[in-house]
């Protein structure tokens, strides 16, 4: 038991001398790499999920390849990222990484790494951070913040689930009741019962973002209870799906296209553009500011886009309502009546 | 709108889905409930999971043969097992430590190869659902229970089998004694080691199973991590279930109904906040967990490494 103790505090130390080692070349006073003025613009990403979950991480791994092929190739901007970054102890040492490795720009994609940006971006003054969702800068002059007002494609969704269900039940499925996952679900909700005033929507929390199997019991309990037309946010909903098909439930998808995972039931999905926020970030960059300002996607911008599944066949007034209250969301002349 | 939870379709769908969600817990619970009793605690049971969903579906996708698929799951569950008992008898290691390695270790390979070799989440044409004859046509009980798919009725197949093993066979004598006093099982010639190794891998075995019933049977997707946790919930569920398969099969349904049951609440509008509802899975469980642990007695030699006395 003795020799066990000391073999436990000979661990401890060297782990100790370790970490000590470890830390010191990120000290404040040396992580101050000069921005690179010569070669390609470097962002490095870090996301909560995998790249391909069709979902919250896949939205912002496409806008990037996408900016990428505008830019001009790899000359012009490279990209790196650290995925599943569920545990935000090790996203924060990813992001801490990244800036000490001196990218141009360096994005938390997820809003439970907020804390942690705050205390590592002001020993990076010449690094600028992104994060998001949400609207909240910290006041520091290096951060940027973006979010999607996923309400409004909610809203259209909405509008047209509505339109087209035969037993006036929906069922949406969702994660934990906040953020932009709560907003996408109250703008459906929204749009749902004011296109249908019989329409009745119910709507399921299963308190997580990765549980597929309570999803795909969700998306069961949706359909015992009449729906025929479900929606939900987040990547778990993959196993949503699965239930949907397998009932012939309509189903409306939001983040990144689902259609590829369903294609016979998958009537429309709201897609994330965040090309358009980086785009205007990267520029923002370029003329020497870091950060202090705020972005959101939504219709008009063009950071949110319904994209149609071309396999579905959307009765045709069906689809002309959804436009129109694209426009009137756009124009200003519907309101989604849901706010934060 | 209480009063609607009593409706026949509510009752039903409560039922149905409970013992749909009961199933991955079952296989995982049972495989550890062996390897507790011969005195091994195996924390590794959702990576082992998630490593068979992954191969389960993998082979699935590419031969079509879900039986393959299983059959897979359970050759990687075995040598995860394998490699864990190796640790845990051979090397002596700290158990609930070496366990979560072995977690971190499937969950990240399973990720990993999730990226490579498939890069993006489909689906797969899984086991159908069977309506056993004249069962399944009986009112209301048909429903709940005999219009399943195959690997739900396994699980619950698997429940009298290992009760049966392990209190009537000598095989299951051996196990509980060398889970209770193996310096005793060993002087009687029986060889902790090779039950130890038995039951590990057993339940990596079976482990493997429940990451198939949820990628190819219930879900039909893989998608990284997508255990979420349940793993560690049923190791949780052979304490609740005092190292007696019909104990754990109590604990899994319970968890599983009252967590259909706050699906059910909030679809029909009960006004209870969803982060309350999707607590109360397991507010209850630890509740009776509290009240049934301290009447009975965990193996004696649990997390004990062996080692003989010379």
């Amino acid at each position: 038991m003795k020799k066990l103790r000391w073999i436990l505090i000979a661990l401890l130390v060297v782990g100790l001398l370790l970490s000590a080692c470890q830390a010191q070349p990120a000290g404040p006073e040396e992580e101050e790499p000069a921005p690179a003025e010569e070669g390609p613009f470097q962002v490095a990403v870090v996301m909560p999920s995998s790249i391909n979950d069709l979902a919250f991480s896949q939205s912002m791994y496409d806008a990037l390849v996408m900016i990428q092929e505008e830019m001009g190739g790899e000359e012009a901007m490279t990209f790196d990222y650290s995925d599943g970054m569920f545990v935000v102890d090790d996203a924060a040492a990813a992001i801490r990484d990244y800036a000490a490795e001196g990218y141009d720009l360096v994005i938390a994609h997820g809003s439970q790494y907020g804390s942690s940006l705050q205390e590592i971006a002001p020993d990076f003054p010449e690094t600028s951070f992104a994060w998001g969702t949400t609207v909240d800068t910290f006041g520091i002059d290096n951060i940027f913040a973006y979010e999607a007002a996923s309400d409004e494609g909610g809203y259209v969704n909405g509008v047209m689930a509505a339109s087209l269900t035969e037993s006036d039940v929906l069922g949406v499925v969702g994660p934990i009741e906040t953020g932009d996952a709560k907003l996408y679900v109250d703008g459906f909700v929204a749009g749902a019962e004011a296109t249908n005033p019989d329409v009745q929507v119910n709507v399921n929390y299963i308190g997580s973002f990765s549980d597929v199997a309570l999803a795909s019991e969700a998306a069961n309990t949706h359909v015992a209870a009449g729906a025929d037309v479900m929606a939900g946010t987040a990547q778990m909903v993959v196993g949503a799906i699965g239930v949907a098909e397998e009932n012939d439930v309509l189903w409306f998808g939001t983040q990144a296209s689902q259609t590829s995972l369903a294609p016979d039931i998958v009537v429309a999905n709201q897609i994330y553009r965040w090309d358009v926020v980086l785009n205007e970030i990267i520029d923002l960059i370029g003329e020497g500011t870091l950060g202090g300002q705020s972005f959101t996607i939504n219709l008009a911008n063009g950071g949110e886009v319904i994209e149609y599944n071309p396999d579905f066949d959307l009765p045709e007034d069906v689809k002309d309502l959804a436009d129109e209250t694209i426009q009137g969301i756009i124009d200003g002349t519907i309101s989604t009546g849901v706010s934060e | 709108m209480i009063s609607d939870l009593f409706s026949m379709t509510v009752l039903v769908g409560i039922l149905a889905s409970g013992i749909r969600l009961a199933t991955p817990y079952l296989y995982a619970a049972i495989g550890e409930t062996f390897g507790q009793r011969s005195g091994v605690l195996n924390l590794g049971v959702e990576g082992q999971m998630l490593l068979g969903a992954f191969t389960a579906f993998y082979v699935a996708i590419q031969t079509g043969n879900l039986w393959l698929g299983v059959l897979s799951a359970m050759i990687v569950g075995a040598v995860m097992g394998l490699a864990m008992a190796f640790v845990t008898v051979n090397l002596q290691a700290v158990q609930g430590i070496s366990g979560i390695g072995f977690y971190l270790f499937g969950l990240g390979l399973s990720d990993l190869l999730f990226q490579r070799v498939l890069g993006t989440v489909e689906t797969v044409k899984g086991f159908p659902k069977i309506n056993l004859p004249v069962l399944s046509d009986l009112p209301i009980v048909g429903e709940i229970f005999f219009q399943q798919n195959i690997l739900v009725y396994i699980a619950f197949a698997l429940v009298p089998l290992a009760w049966f093993v392990l209190k009537k066979t000598t095989l299951g004598l051996k196990i509980r004694a060398v889970g209770e006093n193996p310096e005793a099982a060993d002087s009687l010639g029986v060889s902790v080691a090779r039950i130890r190794y038995l039951t590990i891998i057993l339940g990596g075995t079976l482990s493997g199973i429940a990451g198939a019933s949820l990628s190819i049977a219930l879900l039909n997707v893989f998608q990284q991590n997508m255990t979420s946790g349940l793993g560690f919930i049923a190791v949780a569920l052979v304490y609740f279930g005092a190292w007696r398969p019909f104990g754990v099969l109590g604990g899994a349904l319970l968890f599983s109904l009252v967590n259909s049951l706050q699906l059910w609440v909030q679809v029909l509008g009960i006004p209870i906040p969803s982060d309350i509802a999707v607590m109360m899975p397991y507010i209850l469980t630890i509740l009776v967990l509290v009240i049934s642990v301290s009447r009975v007695r965990a193996p004696s030699a649990l997390t004990k490494p062996f080692k003989r006395e010379e």
